[in-house]
């Protein structure tokens, strides 16, 4: 259905949802790569003042990717929640942003709205918002999971420990777990990423973090980050495996490039269920998504890529994750611009995430030929702690020597703790204490004289 | 300032050392850095500053593409230079589809030097790092010249690319009617590693190839892999791409059996 938006004696038209999502859009690069973008700045704010006029029923009954050609809009559309949709089944997407803002969408309104919430009207809503209404909604929105603690609770943030190594080297590795530990990193997951797809070798990285959590008891889950048919063939090699890791995207062909479809994603999930590892929760899935991924994969349906993101959390949501997040800046300058364009992308993917029920970390993230610098990331990470972001990464010295990146460090997350007050997951932050690694006020202690992790560490770098 | 302010405090005295700091000597991630209150010492700062410039000025050093190609017909290499449709760079980074494509001059260059179907054309693209190309191409190629020469194979001259992408040498390949395109390129810079080489070989390159179709040799660089085993490696590959008539994943890089002590064996020269 086409829509039409008169600015002056300027009309706007607009082919259809999926055009109207695009054009409104804040600017940015790989739209533009696309085709999709607003081709000037009067039209991309007709579009959203013609998208603020939308009602959100026509999300349920306009699909921006065919219903027939796509098990993702499948899904959303067959799974859509239309008793937890009634409160705002009569917005506008201009009404319902209104409404986000109110004190009316209190947590728990929030909480019991989040299944009705498609990805396309999240992402439409968040089209209309500023940066300062994205923090605001998303700081409202809980979403709390289990496995070995508990994360998302108010007023705490995670963070993943991810000590990579150029060829996986097990003492190297272990120096960055130890060095990461030390520094009270590591409650949502020690993640790490393999150079290497071989079996033994992702089993043997297995063993080693596994063994480092058992040693000590430290409250939290390991991870490595291979395809997800890989850890369900490691599981039935009788390998402890925690989580169960897996890219993610917003469209069908675009997750068949990524070698997976939700079939795929069900059986991974039953193989982590059946190990029964989690003391505390059931959440055994650990998804990454990421703006531009779709187009990437040349299967993005002329749908804008935010949208797409938004519709990569509708993958994750029924797999009821323990971690999601966005790698924010990671695919470059072709999707994501600059230092602006990848503060407004986490900010959005954060918010979309949240408001539709998904535990949503991010990854805040460059890579070294888009405009940005760790300015940028000191702004966005800032900003998505007073978001209430579930979880960031902590790489040491923020440069992951694997990936060729630059994301967030063990210091980055100690000063945001410092001038936000955000603890860590409860029973990672009492093992801390325990282990004399921080005080009862949550700061780290001076190390002075040989810590018990560093006396074990010529054993297990071993 | 006021006179009772102590003067002699170290700036050291504001830093706490990490005790484990022997654990960094093995791993090159930055480990056991120390802290002042919650963030960096202001040493590890500039010492991250420092590296992140040297990794933007290998994405937008300008590619001296005379010198590269001056130097590259000293060693003994008919070449030629050509550019990319991205008729700049930062055109070029937010459109990676021109870089895969040869400029309309470029094209005709090409088809002007196009002669009798040759076994290799070589590629010299700037990729996302000029730093890399000027600093590691012509030593690589030196190596490789005498790989080429013990395993007698035809040339195309060679591609000195400027804006260029991996992909482009899929078009320069099949315009100079070679059988297989090896496509030298700076890569996206690390943080450690702003001057790395990649090469890339593609066995009957035409435009559309994908990357699974190509093999791929990583990190040539003074700190990866030297120039001459990096040669070594090429040659080994090139000679299973031309006997099995193709590249990608089902071609698996073994040359690594063939070390002596590690080390690559002497080209022989016939």
């Amino acid at each position: 259905m086409p829509y039409r938006h008169v600015v002056g004696p300027q009309t706007y038209a607009f082919a259809d949802l999926k055009d109207l999502m695009a054009k409104a859009t804040p600017l940015r690069s790989g739209d533009m790569l696309a085709g999709v973008a607003a081709a000037s700045a009067e039209e991309n704010v007709a579009a959203r003042m013609c998208l603020a006029e939308v009602p959100l029923t026509a999300f349920l009954s306009e699909a921006l990717v065919p219903y027939e050609a796509d098990e993702v809009t499948r899904l959303i559309i067959d799974t859509h929640d239309a008793a937890a949709f009634r409160p705002v089944s009569h917005m506008t997407v201009g009404d319902f942003r209104d409404f986000l803002l109110s004190a009316s969408a209190t947590s728990e309104a929030l909480a019991a709205l989040a299944p009705g919430v498609t990805p396309e009207m999240a992402a439409a809503v968040s089209k209309l918002m500023r940066n300062q209404d994205l923090i605001a909604v998303a700081r409202k929105c809980r979403v709390v999971t289990k496995f070995r603690n508990t994360i998302g609770l108010p007023g705490t943030m995670a963070v993943r420990l991810q000590p990579n190594h150029p060829t996986d080297d097990a003492a190297g590795i272990t120096a960055s777990i130890l060095d990461g530990l030390l520094y009270g990193c590591g409650d949502a997951v020690i993640g790490i990423n393999p150079a290497s797809d071989s079996i033994p070798a992702l089993s043997e990285l297995l063993k080693l973090t596994d063994g480092i959590i058992q040693r000590f008891e430290i409250p939290t889950q390991a991870c490595v980050l291979t395809h997800v048919t890989t850890s369900t063939e490691v599981i039935n090699r009788g390998v402890p495996v925690d989580l169960v890791f897996q890219s993610v995207a917003g469209t069908q062909a675009a997750n068949a490039s990524f070698g997976i479809d939700l079939a795929v994603l069900k059986e991974g999930r039953e193989a982590a269920l059946s190990l029964k590892r989690g003391t505390l929760g059931d959440n055994v899935m650990y998804f990454e998504t990421g703006q531009g991924s779709a187009l990437s994969a040349n299967a993005h349906h002329g749908v804008d890529q935010q949208t797409l993101e938004a519709r990569a959390y509708a993958v994750c949501r029924p797999f009821e994750p323990l971690l999601v997040n966005t790698v924010v800046g990671f695919i470059g300058p072709e999707y994501l611009y600059d230092g602006k364009q990848i503060i407004r992308a986490g900010l959005e993917d954060h918010f979309c995430g949240k408001l539709m029920g998904v535990p949503l970390g991010c990854d805040v993230c460059y890579t070294n030929h888009a405009e940005a610098d760790q300015d940028d990331m000191d702004t966005l990470m800032t900003l998505l702690g007073a978001a209430g972001v579930t979880y960031i990464m902590g790489i040491p010295g923020s440069d992951d020597v694997m990936l060729n990146y630059q994301s967030t460090s063990f210091h980055d997350q100690l000063y945001l703790r410092e001038v936000l007050g955000l603890k860590r997951a409860p029973e990672f932050e009492a093992w801390l204490q325990r282990m004399g690694i921080t005080g009862p006020d949550g700061r780290l202690k001076a190390h002075r004289g040989n810590h018990p992790l560093l006396a074990a560490a010529p054993e297990l770098a071993a | 300032m006021s006179e009772d302010k102590p003067t002699h405090a170290h700036a050291s005295d504001y830093v706490i050392h990490d005790v484990w700091e022997k654990l960094a000597g093995i791993t090159p991630a930055r480990i056991a850095l120390g802290r002042a209150g919650t963030g960096l010492p202001t040493r590890e700062v500039l010492r991250f500053a420092l590296a992140h410039a040297q990794a933007r000025d290998a994405v937008h050093t300008p590619f001296d593409s005379a010198q590269v190609t001056a130097d590259i017909a000293a060693l003994g290499f008919e070449t030629v230079e050509v550019a990319s449709a991205a008729p700049a760079r930062d055109v070029y980074l937010r459109r990676p589809d021109l870089g895969r494509r040869l400029s309309e001059e470029g094209r005709a260059a090409l088809r002007e030097r196009a002669g009798e179907p040759v076994d290799i054309a070589i590629v010299v693209a700037d990729g996302l790092s000029s730093t890399a190309i000027h600093a590691q191409a012509v030593p690589f190629l030196a190596a490789f010249k005498a790989r080429v020469a013990e395993a007698g194979w035809s040339l195309a001259p060679v591609v000195v690319a400027s804006q260029a992408r991996v992909a482009l040498g899929d078009e320069a390949g099949e315009i100079l009617k070679a059988q297989a395109v090896v496509v030298l390129v700076g890569e996206r810079p690390g943080l450690s590693s702003p001057d790395s080489l990649g090469l890339y070989l593609t066995f009957a390159p035409r435009v559309g190839r994908s990357d699974a179709e190509r093999n791929c040799i990583s990190n040539v660089r003074g700190e990866g892999l030297s120039h001459e085993h990096a040669a070594f490696k090429l040659a080994w590959l090139l000679k299973e791409a031309l006997a099995r008539r193709l590249t990608g994943v089902s071609l698996k890089d073994e040359s690594d059996l063939l070390l002596v002590a590690g080390h690559p064996p002497a080209p022989r020269l016939r």
